[in-house]
């Protein structure tokens, strides 16, 4: 698993792509490194135009990049052609070969790579196998299911042994039970290859759910890098925070207490204990996220004070949205019980406690 | 329950025999525009030939030997009328080479039009119907101007020296070739270009993928896509190629007949009409055998590919 910090299995040096020329030029990737260990499930995750595709296609070799080199262990493949790559690309339309069947759609690659015939015919019963579609080898790919489209797609990708398999947005056609249902099954490929997986998606709960590691990308630049526990709990920018699950923004006074721990005087006055991000420049006031589950509504004083505007009831919790005093807006999510209501009505006055650890200081 | 299955059974009856009043029209269209003419022309090559053209309503099978056989002026005897075999069979070799020939050109062409961006696409194609504008007969005497021996052609190699006297392309099988190369080029790239940009081009995206050279990609991948519509293309080519007139009568010069001009020959100087409706006849046999081979073939091919 990925705690280890295995070797880079792909590096992204000072990358830049550049579409169109002189005026209307327009950068789709803006000076991107990155590294993506071995054997990881990595995710790229961004809103539509965000760059993650074009970083994607730069490695899979559709494209090629206007500056910077990409590393596939080691090695720069970054002005070689797709087919002398060693990575293979699970496509978003699956791009599966109308003309073949099933079972020559997943040994096209190998037969391209001049395997003997027996050795091909081995694998793709193995590959058949490992995505449960041994009964349909014979179909043509207009003859099969979306569901099973996307395992087609996924085993022709899987049989060369890619050491890398780039995934593009491959759950995005699915329906909602069975995009969950590939979620743990891609999971499980990954883990029974071995082969590290690059996901692109912008979907950031399949991101938290399946990777390893995340990087959140926004406008042809990447944010943040990290676990999904970072990613969601220690937010390093606006957009990270904004873009992945919900949050509460509220602007703080910091003084830095040294070893990554500042304090943050709210404009309650009262002061919390809080993390910051990397690469945080104390310049007075800074924004603090408070996730909504990580804040406790009381009915008598707490770290921040405000009305209940609005309660909205989600079945497993109920979010309490709060005009506070000092004019923010603030959201609370608490569990629900069974028989008890959430305790708070519209109108009502409350306090509002921060919990330790529950504050997140942003570097911008 | 007998009395409705018979009022069904009348409706049935009463449907189908307005079905047949509907298509009606169509039926004696197509019996009379497309079968009539040719029940003519088998009838008459089965009679006699008059003296001033015409026919003579008299059965012979005469014509039907002079297809292929030339029978001797003194002694009867039958032989095999080289000439005719030779017609044939630089009809047959002109009408192929020609399909190749426009494939080979036209397959490129249409893919570079396919890879166009949608506006330009529009445009390309516009550009490529435009021969269509212009008169056959004036195209095929463009073509003579290029290629015959004070043409541009060797008038250039003359002047850089590459050659010390023209080369004579006029008047040749290759002068034939060359023009309807060049009249039937369209009729090639237009069903290839339709089928070429129905294409999904992720599909090339995923060959290159799978370690596929440029060349496997158009050969696994494109051309088995695309293959309708060479099969389309190479019938609108081979057709009209076979049965071309203007072209081999202009560039051809006299010596370099193709089928057309030989029935033409029959109709005018020849006085046999019997003789000219039989090639015509014997023409139409050849083209429906090869396509019916070459359609079925390449069917075959396209379930064994899987």
């Amino acid at each position: 698993m990925p705690e280890q910090p295995g070797r880079n299995a792909i590096e992204v040096r000072g990358v830049r792509k550049v579409y169109g020329t002189g005026e209307s030029q327009v950068a789709a990737l803006d000076t991107v490194s990155v590294s993506i260990r071995e054997n990881e499930f990595f995710t790229l995750l961004g809103p539509s135009g965000c760059g993650k595709t074009t970083l994607l296609r730069l490695i899979a070799g559709f494209d090629f990049p206007s500056a910077g080199e990409i590393l596939l262990y080691g090695q720069d493949i970054a002005p070689l052609p797709p087919f002398k790559r060693p990575v293979n690309t699970v496509f978003q339309s699956y791009a599966l070969f109308p003309h073949m069947t099933v079972a020559e759609n997943i040994g096209f690659g190998l037969e391209m790579l001049g395997k003997p015939k027996a050795e091909i015919k081995a694998r793709v019963g193995e590959m058949l196998k490992l995505v449960k579609m041994e009964a349909l080898s014979g179909r043509r790919t207009s003859q099969i299911s979306g569901g099973q489209q996307q395992r087609v797609a996924l085993a022709r990708a899987l049989a060369p042994q890619p050491k890398v398999l780039l995934l593009d947005e491959p759950l995005s056609a699915l329906d909602y039970k069975l995009r969950k249902e590939m979620q743990i099954e891609l999971k499980r490929l990954q883990h029974e290859t071995g082969i590290t997986f690059i996901f692109v998606t912008h979907d950031q709960e399949e991101a938290l759910t399946m990777s390893d590691r995340i990087a959140v990308m926004s406008s042809g630049k990447i944010l943040q890098v990290g676990t999904p526990w970072d990613i969601y709990d220690k937010p390093a920018e606006r957009f990270v925070a904004d873009f992945i699950g919900e949050t509460n923004f509220l602007t703080a006074a910091i003084t830095v207490m040294g070893n990554g721990k500042v304090r943050a005087t709210l404009k309650s006055g009262a002061a919390i204990e809080a993390t910051v991000a990397e690469g945080f420049q104390p310049k007075g006031n800074a924004t603090v996220v408070v996730r909504p589950e990580h804040a406790k509504l009381t009915n008598g004083k707490g770290d921040l004070s405000g009305t209940v505007e609005n309660i909205v009831y989600f079945g497993t919790d109920t979010h309490i949205h709060v005009h506070l005093d000092s004019g923010e807006a603030f959201t609370v999510r608490q569990q629900n019980t069974r028989s008890a209501s959430c305790g708070f009505e519209k109108g009502d006055k409350v306090g509002i406690s921060v919990g330790n650890d529950a504050a997140q200081v942003l570097r911008d | 329950m007998a009395r409705a299955e018979e009022v069904a059974r009348e409706a049935e009856r009463r449907d189908i025999r307005t079905r047949w009043l509907l298509s009606a029209p169509a039926l004696v269209i197509i019996f009379v525009a497309a079968t009539g003419p040719l029940l003519i022309v088998l009838v008459y090559s089965l009679l006699t030939p008059g003296p001033y053209g015409d026919v003579k309503w008299q059965f012979s099978s005469e014509a039907w030997v002079s297809v292929f056989m030339e029978r001797d002026i003194f002694d009867d005897t039958l032989s095999l009328a080289a000439a005719h075999v030779t017609i044939f069979w630089r009809s047959i070799k002109l009408a192929i080479v020609t399909t190749i020939a426009t494939l080979a050109l036209g397959f490129p062409t249409a893919y570079f039009m396919a890879t166009r961006s949608e506006k330009t696409r529009d445009l390309w194609l516009f550009l490529i119907t435009i021969p269509f504008w212009t008169n056959l007969l004036i195209r095929t005497f463009a073509v003579l101007q290029i290629i015959r021996n004070e043409g541009i052609i060797n008038m250039a190699l003359l002047k850089l020296g590459i050659i010390s006297a023209p080369i004579q392309i006029l008047y040749s099988d290759t002068a034939i070739l060359v023009g309807m190369a060049y009249v039937y080029l369209p009729l090639m790239v237009l069903p290839v270009y339709a089928s070429m940009e129905k294409l999904d081009f992720r599909l090339v995206e995923a060959g290159y993928d799978l370690y596929a050279t440029r060349f496997q990609v158009l050969r696994r991948i494109i051309f088995p896509l695309v293959k309708p519509g060479v099969i389309a293309g190479s019938i609108l080519v081979f057709i009209p190629a076979i049965g071309a007139y203007v072209t081999p009568s202009v560039l051809g010069g006299g010596k370099n007949m193709m089928l057309s001009n030989l029935i033409e020959l029959q109709f005018g100087q020849g006085r046999n009409w019997p003789l000219g409706s039989a090639l015509s006849i014997a023409v139409m046999i050849i083209v429906m055998v090869a396509l019916l081979a070459y359609v079925r073939n390449a069917g075959r091919s396209e379930v064994r590919h899987g």
